[in-house]
């Protein structure tokens, strides 16, 4: 098979430029064979992520022409032959090396989630019943591979360094999301999708629907249904004004 | 460097590796009030973990009530011909459901059974559908609850950092040296206890199902501190791996296939399992297609599908058939569910099957069929521990999950592997930190030695060598694959070691390029000290057992032996050297030696 040229972001925080390197194709490669080999061969030292190989670790997120995706899954063939291939990291974190970025901003959001709470077991074995169709949108949601592709691409952390204080991101409402749709949770956690994870800055462009390699519909199942928990308890007018009669927060 | 500063961190105990084995351990630690560290090399829920998929083995009896923990301990026993532990196959038996039910009690979410029970699914080697699971990405969901869990209960992680030796205060553990990844600094961790739940070594070989992490580093760990190996020899082939397109050639195909009703064929379309049941499992195997055919809905008056024999079995049978020239046009076998079950049903039970094989391979399993080869998975021995503490023989160091020995014998069922790592990860645990508790004083590390470490380490920059890691790494590997794969003989074993000589002088010329910072190439450089450790362990244990057992298959002793049937291949390193000498095994009580006797 023919050879591809592949431009490649290399650097660091202190700043960096696309390099050229060519690479020997075979039939089935994907663009993280194309970087193994470069990195075996030419750039011993090119940093990237990866663990699994088969799109289940969410470890080799890079943008490839511009595109947010895993690089394990990406078949070299999708692309026109003779086309330069351009493969940079993922826009939205910090840069650390080459293809590496520090994503530490998720793992930090993920400590703020309350922690799931069962409700006491209904069997004496400490185990519960729940039936099938009650948990496949919640089985959904846990698919996440956390490649926080959809971080990359949400514009509001994209595009508004201050807002992330204030937003946790399409990965963390798919988190809330399970938790809020988990038949055996007890929490509530209306309030902190609305103030903490800031659910109301989403204006819902699916950005990150599109880039979900686990096919998780992000915004429509779990933004939207959070969005209306949100609206039905803060801003419900008969709500509002049953609290106030009756005096419940 | 000697003035390098070494930032450390104080800790009474640390977990090296944050797969499942790591992360229950440090969960329990933590229970239990010891202030512990969870250390791992890649980005926390990214372990080799996250890719089992078939399911976790525990006998709940919720799809067959006539499964308990003596089923379930005797099908391990057997399917790893009776060179298991014991008495760690008992209490894996015996607490895997209870285990299973705390990862709910934890958030994860298993199938379920139509009275809203845990769903279990049918498994090679498991007499009764056995395996919890998700689909067929229960991995995930096992790292994932756990992770979460973890980090709701506080718990200190490290992440993107490796070890590369342990620390002594005397006889006992007193803490690890390591290096972050990205700023490839060095880092010191005091700690009484240490638990080892580094995972394989799957990465000796070249075709592998393994992630880049899998090089050995816990067993070498190990040795390197005065620990013993065993039952190195048994490393496990996979049946079944993606064999083409070659970019992704050894990544898994899960053995949930078979259990949902798969079936293996060569190039003429013979089901050829039946021609490869052994005399050991013969009683309870099918002899014909439509017995195994009736068995999966039927088990009570069927006779379990050959296509579910034990991996060393159907491994062994894959092999056999693409010697013999009928094998696929890629030199596997074919793996058919297409024709057997609807597309819908193929979907929802194997939807990361699917999606793989579509994306990879522009293979529609539920049009067509598979096509599957062996690819090294895991590794059945490992470090020898105590069985109800997981404590080494080094005080302080304790071992849980693959890369802990003994459990699984010379061949592991599939679905033990995710139950091992959370039974004996608690315990570890839980033992490490009685330990820690036990001593009062406090320890002290000599702080001389980083220097000398640290020198090592950074050697492959200084060198003018000629050697590029991944040369290296790539040869030891078709080494490996050629000359200790899943059939081997003396002749071979013996040209392995030469050649891993060779490659270890080599070692001693590879030299990288570029900075510390974030350098796989130099973090291979140092893997390389690991992989080619291993791979003479494995060499020199499987050379020493002269039978064919398990996952250890020798052409010029294609027999087993009673007299290695009752020995562990123990393996040591005395000085720089690596040996091996023949220890007796446990010896199991009269009341558990009964439930072999009973019906076969």
């Amino acid at each position: 098979m023919a050879d591809v040229t592949v431009r490649l972001w290399r650097g660091d925080v202190t700043g960096g430029s696309f390099h050229e390197y060519h690479v020997a194709l075979e039939e089935g490669m994907v663009v993280l064979d194309v970087l193994h080999r470069i990195q075996a061969i030419h750039a011993n030292d090119l940093a990237l992520r990866w663990n699994c190989k088969a799109g289940k670790c969410g470890s080799c997120s890079a943008e490839v022409n511009g595109h947010p995706r895993l690089t394990c899954m990406t078949r070299m063939n999708i692309f026109t032959p003779g086309e330069t291939i351009t493969v940079a990291p993922m826009k939205t974190f910090p840069i650390i090396k080459d293809l590496v970025t520090d994503v530490s901003f998720n793992f930090q959001v993920a400590k703020k989630i309350p922690a799931f709470q069962p409700r006491p077991p209904d069997a004496p074995d400490g185990s519960w019943r729940m039936m099938q169709e009650d948990i496949d949108r919640v089985q959904e949601f846990r698919k996440c591979i956390e490649c926080f592709l959809c971080q990359n691409v949400c514009h509001v952390i994209r595009d508004h360094e201050g807002k992330k204080q204030h937003f946790a991101g399409p990965r963390f409402f798919v988190r809330l999301a399970e938790l809020e749709m988990h038949p055996l949770d007890t929490g509530t956690r209306t309030g902190l999708v609305k103030e903490f994870a800031g659910i109301g800055l989403c204006n819902i462009t699916k950005c990150c629907t599109e880039v979900c390699p686990e096919h998780i519909r992000i915004t429509d199942n779990a933004i939207i249904p959070l969005k209306e928990r949100v609206v039905d308890e803060h801003y419900d007018p008969v709500v509002w004004l049953l609290r106030k009669v009756l005096g419940k927060r | 460097m000697a003035d390098e500063k070494y930032e450390t961190h104080e800790y009474d105990m640390i977990v090296i590796g944050a797969g499942g084995a790591g992360l229950r351990a440090a969960i329990e630690a933590s229970a239990q009030g010891v202030r512990t560290a969870l250390i791992c090399k890649s980005l926390l829920g990214k372990a080799h973990t996250v890719m089992a998929e078939g399911g976790i083995a525990a006998a709940l009896g919720n799809v067959y009530p006539e499964d308990n923990w003596q089923v379930h301990f005797r099908d391990t026993m057997r399917g790893g011909k009776m060179l298991n532990n014991w008495r760690m196959a008992q209490l894996h038996a015996q607490e895997a459901p209870a285990r299973v039910v705390e990862l709910e009690a934890w958030g994860a979410l298993f199938d379920r059974t139509k009275d809203g029970r845990i769903l279990q699914r049918d498994f090679g080697g498991h007499r009764y559908a056995r395996l919890a699971h998700v689909g067929d990405r229960t991995g995930l969901e096992m790292i994932r609850a756990l992770q979460q869990h973890a980090v709701h209960k506080g718990i200190d992680v490290f992440m993107e950092c490796t070890i590369v030796r342990l620390l002594k205060d005397g006889d006992r553990i007193a803490g690890a040296f390591g290096y972050w990844r990205d700023s490839g600094r060095f880092v010191v961790f005091t700690a009484k206890a240490v638990v080892l739940a580094t995972g394989g070594i799957g990465k000796a070989w070249k075709i592998n199902s393994n992630s880049w992490e899998c090089t050995g580093d816990g067993v070498t760990l190990a040795l390197d501190g005065g620990a013993e190996l065993i039952d190195m020899e048994c490393q496990q082939f996979h049946p079944t791996g993606m064999v083409w397109p070659p970019s992704v050639c050894g990544i898994l195909v899960t053995e949930g296939v078979r259990g949902d009703g798969g079936t293996l064929k060569n190039a003429l379309g013979e089901r050829f399992m039946f021609r490869y049941i052994p005399e050991f499992f013969r009683a309870e195997t099918a002899e014909t297609e439509e017995e195994a055919d009736r068995w999966y809905t039927d088990k009570k008056n069927n006779r379990r599908t050959p296509d579910l024999l034990p991996r060393d079995e159907v491994a062994r049978a894959i092999n056999a058939e693409v010697k013999a020239g009928r094998g696929s046009p890629h030199g596997g076998v074919f793996l058919d569910i297409a024709s057997r079950r609807d597309p819908e049903t193929i979907k929802r039970r194997l939807p990361s099957m699917y999606h793989q094989f579509k994306e990879l391979a522009d293979v529609d399993i539920t049009k067509e069929m598979m096509e599957v080869g062996p690819t090294s998975h895991y590794m059945n021995g490992g470090v020898r521990v105590d069985a109800d503490t997981a404590a080494t023989c080094v005080p302080g160091l304790f071992a849980a999950g693959e890369v802990a020995g003994g459990l699984h014998g010379a061949n592991r069922l599939g679905g033990n592997s995710l139950s091992d790592l959370v039974v004996f990860g608690r315990r570890a645990g839980l033992y490490a930190a009685e330990y820690v508790k036990s001593i009062p004083v406090s320890l002290t590390v000599d702080a001389g030695q980083f220097g000398a470490i640290a020198r090592e380490c950074l050697e492959p920059f200084e060198r003018s060598g000629d050697e590029n890691p991944y040369t290296v790494h790539r040869d030891l590997q078709e080494c490996m694959q050629s000359l200790v794969g899943i059939i081997r003989n003396e002749g071979e074993l013996k040209k392995a070691l030469e050649e891993l000589a060779v490659l270890r002088e080599r070692r001693g010329r590879v030299r990288v390029d570029g900075n510390r910072q974030y350098n796989p190439g130099w973090h291979l450089a140092m893997d390389l000290h690991s992989l080619l450790m291993v791979a003479e362990a494995v060499a020199r244990a499987a050379l020493e057992r002269k039978e064919s057992r398990g996952a250890h298959t020798r052409e010029d002793y294609p027999r087993m032996d009673a007299t290695f049937g009752r020995v562990n291949m123990v393996v040591r390193r005395v000085g720089d050297a690596i040996s091996v000498s023949q220890e007796p095994l446990p010896q199991m009580p009269d009341d558990l030696k009964r439930l072999f006797e009973e019906r076969k």
